[in-house]
């Protein structure tokens, strides 16, 4: 029987992105190409200032590409081609975040702050937050749904997060540096859960990191350097991670 | 997203106390300023409520009541024979000084009626009757005059009492409800006729004289015939009105605007109000902002509206504003109650001073929460990715 491809989450053709005017420009992704397949972990590693981050902005839909750049297809629809507030609400439908930081807000409880992406696609309170309380017992915070994130620890501020990415069911979640605020212990906990949790066959999850602890997670890992690919791996049983990515990346 | 809003806004008890702090104070003095300055304006026609008719008839030159030249005796009879003139009868108004049993003075406002008709006699007696002002060196006075005139202080001085006026004796036969005058000194009523022999002689005695029009007539018609026929002023004594210039209470107010300092001395007071109210909350206001900035980021990443962050940034602002605004009003009335009851330091609340004073506020509010939106406007969605 011939083998199904798998649906591609992104497609990036000829990507370039430059910053700043005239002798100040800053050309930091030359020509990426790029695709981010459902069903994977696919993580973006590489030195710092060689494009990483910006790559997954792109992506998220909130950077655009340089005039004339070639193609970002999210789940088939053309990014590039969208209005400003097509993409806002593209991002509110199909996306999840996960930020280095957390990015909770303070003075909300874990109930609120993960009720927040089902209320700005104006889903009524009582339900967005009775979704929030099945997320949060689905990362195991089920005891904590009142706390407030300063109340928390690092891991769990973090598995609040992750319930935050998860809860409108979106079919592309982005992370940036997700285990970076993390201890060994809690990083290895958060990326467990995140098997767990996001990984489905209609799902992609793109991560961008730093931490070569957690490089084993991935189905695919996108080195960067310069602004390019260099490398594109695919780790399962046949391709183990190779050996200088066990090292990590240093800036 | 409006409720979490608020939610943002209260978590940040030291941010949210400070901006309701600073608008509570603006609120407090623009409303207690502004109802001061009208309160003492409104002192400044006493005489005109204290001596109620319709028409007031004063020499050419007069522009307010409590600067006016006399008049000829004869002039009651000239504004009597104006046609549409119902009745016009003598007034007597002069600050005199009174000497109390213990030998101290006071001043007073001294008002002369007609004692045939009582016109412009009190409005509201609280004791006594009007009637017996016409039983020798009778007076009566109001109800500052009762604390004002006693000899022992925290007396009261009661109907039955005497004082002496200018070495006369005078006599109160009652106890009359008034509106406190601008010098500061207590009304006393008398006969037109005992109030010339209360005041020192000069050639000309008469201050005024009050007319009311013939039923059928209107009252501007009235005063228009009275100045037409007598060459005199004749103002209409309707209350204040902007642009009402025949009004002698809006003729009274605008002189002591234009020659006096009082409007621009409650103006700064109300101007720094304004000016606080503006620089604490727009500051206070745009580092709330500032601090939340990179949530803000993320929800605009996580597909928030620019819109929906400005409503956020609107409904906060506002909220704020309405909960500064309602304490600010609560203790500029706390601080009212008193001062109506004492009668000092003047105050009168028109209504309009309120809304005025609320549009201010969410102006201001407006203005705090525009600096806000300029940032999230500008805000890229990306910021929230280079940590």
């Amino acid at each position: 029987m011939p083998e199904t491809a798998p649906i591609l989450a992104a497609r990036l053709r000829n990507v370039n992105k430059s910053f700043g005017d005239g002798g100040s420009r800053l050309q930091v992704l030359k020509g990426v190409d790029l695709d981010v397949r459902c069903g994977d972990i696919t993580m973006l590693v590489g030195p710092s200032g060689c494009g990483k981050t910006t790559l997954l902005s792109i992506i998220a839909g909130t950077l655009g590409c340089d005039e004339g750049s070639g193609e970002v297809t999210v789940f088939g629809q053309d990014l590039l081609g969208m209005s400003r507030g097509r993409t806002t609400k593209f991002r509110a439908q199909h996306i999840g975040f996960i930020f280095q930081s957390f990015n909770l807000i303070p003075t909300l409880s874990c109930v609120e702050n993960v009720s927040v992406p089902l209320l700005i696609q104006g889903r009524p309170t009582r339900h967005a937050e009775r979704r929030a309380r099945e997320v949060l017992e689905q990362v195991g915070l089920g005891d904590r749904m009142k706390h407030r994130p300063g109340q928390l620890s690092g891991g769990q501020q973090q598995r609040v997060a992750i319930a935050r990415a998860l809860v409108h069911e979106p079919r592309l979640i982005i992370c940036d540096e997700p285990t970076a605020a993390l201890d060994a212990k809690n990083g290895t906990l958060v990326m467990d859960l995140f098997e767990t949790v996001a990984r489905s066959p209609d799902r992609a999850v793109l991560i961008v990191t730093h931490d070569n602890r957690i490089f084993p997670h991935a189905n695919r890992i996108a080195s960067m350097d310069d602004g390019q690919i260099v490398e594109m791996h695919d780790i399962d049983a046949g391709h183990p991670l190779p050996e200088h990515l066990r090292h990590g990346f240093h800036a | 997203m409006l409720r979490l809003a608020l939610k943002m806004l209260f978590g940040d008890t030291a941010k949210f106390l400070m901006l309701v702090a600073g608008l509570v104070f603006a609120t407090f003095l623009m409303a207690q300023q502004s109802a001061v300055f009208c309160g003492l304006m409104s002192w400044t026609t006493a005489t005109l409520k204290n001596v109620p008719a319709p028409i007031w008839v004063v020499e050419a030159r007069v522009e307010q009541v409590n600067e006016t030249n006399p008049l000829l005796d004869t002039d009651v009879a000239r504004v009597r024979s104006v046609d549409s003139v119902a009745w016009a009868a003598p007034i007597y108004s002069g600050i005199l000084r009174v000497r109390l049993e213990n030998g101290n003075f006071k001043i007073i406002q001294l008002i002369g009626i007609d004692a045939t008709s009582f016109a412009g006699a009190p409005v509201r007696l609280k004791e006594g009757r009007i009637e017996d002002l016409r039983l020798p060196h009778a007076v009566i006075i109001d109800d500052l005059a009762v604390k004002r005139l006693a000899s022992q202080r925290g007396g009261r001085v009661k109907v039955g009492d005497v004082f002496e006026i200018n070495d006369q004796e005078a006599r109160i036969v009652g106890i009359a409800d008034t509106v406190q005058s601008f010098t500061g000194g207590p009304y006393v009523w008398t006969t037109y006729e005992r109030a010339l022999q209360y005041a020192p002689a000069q050639r000309k005695m008469l201050s005024a004289v009050i007319a009311a029009p013939r039923p059928g007539v209107s009252v501007a018609g009235c005063a228009e015939d009275i100045r037409r026929e007598t060459k005199l002023a004749a103002f209409l004594n309707q209350g204040f009105q902007f642009g009402a210039d025949q009004d002698f209470n809006t003729s009274t107010v605008w002189w002591y605007v234009r020659n006096t300092g009082i409007p621009f001395s409650f103006g700064i007071t109300v101007a720094i109000g304004f000016i606080v109210g503006i620089a604490i909350s727009c500051q206070t206001f745009y580092s709330f902002v500032l601090e939340h900035m990179k949530h803000l980021g993320a929800l605009k990443a996580m597909g928030a509206s620019t819109w929906t962050l400005c409503l956020m940034l609107l409904t906060q602002a506002f909220t704020v504003g309405l909960i500064g605004y309602g304490i600010g009003l609560f203790f500029t009335a706390r601080f009212a109650f008193p001062a109506l009851e004492n009668e000092q330091p003047p105050f009168y609340m028109p209504e309009i001073v309120p809304p005025a004073v609320l549009g201010v506020i969410l102006f201001i509010c407006g203005i705090s929460a525009l600096l806000g939106i300029w940032r999230v406007a500008r805000l890229e969605p990306a910021m929230v990715f280079r940590g």
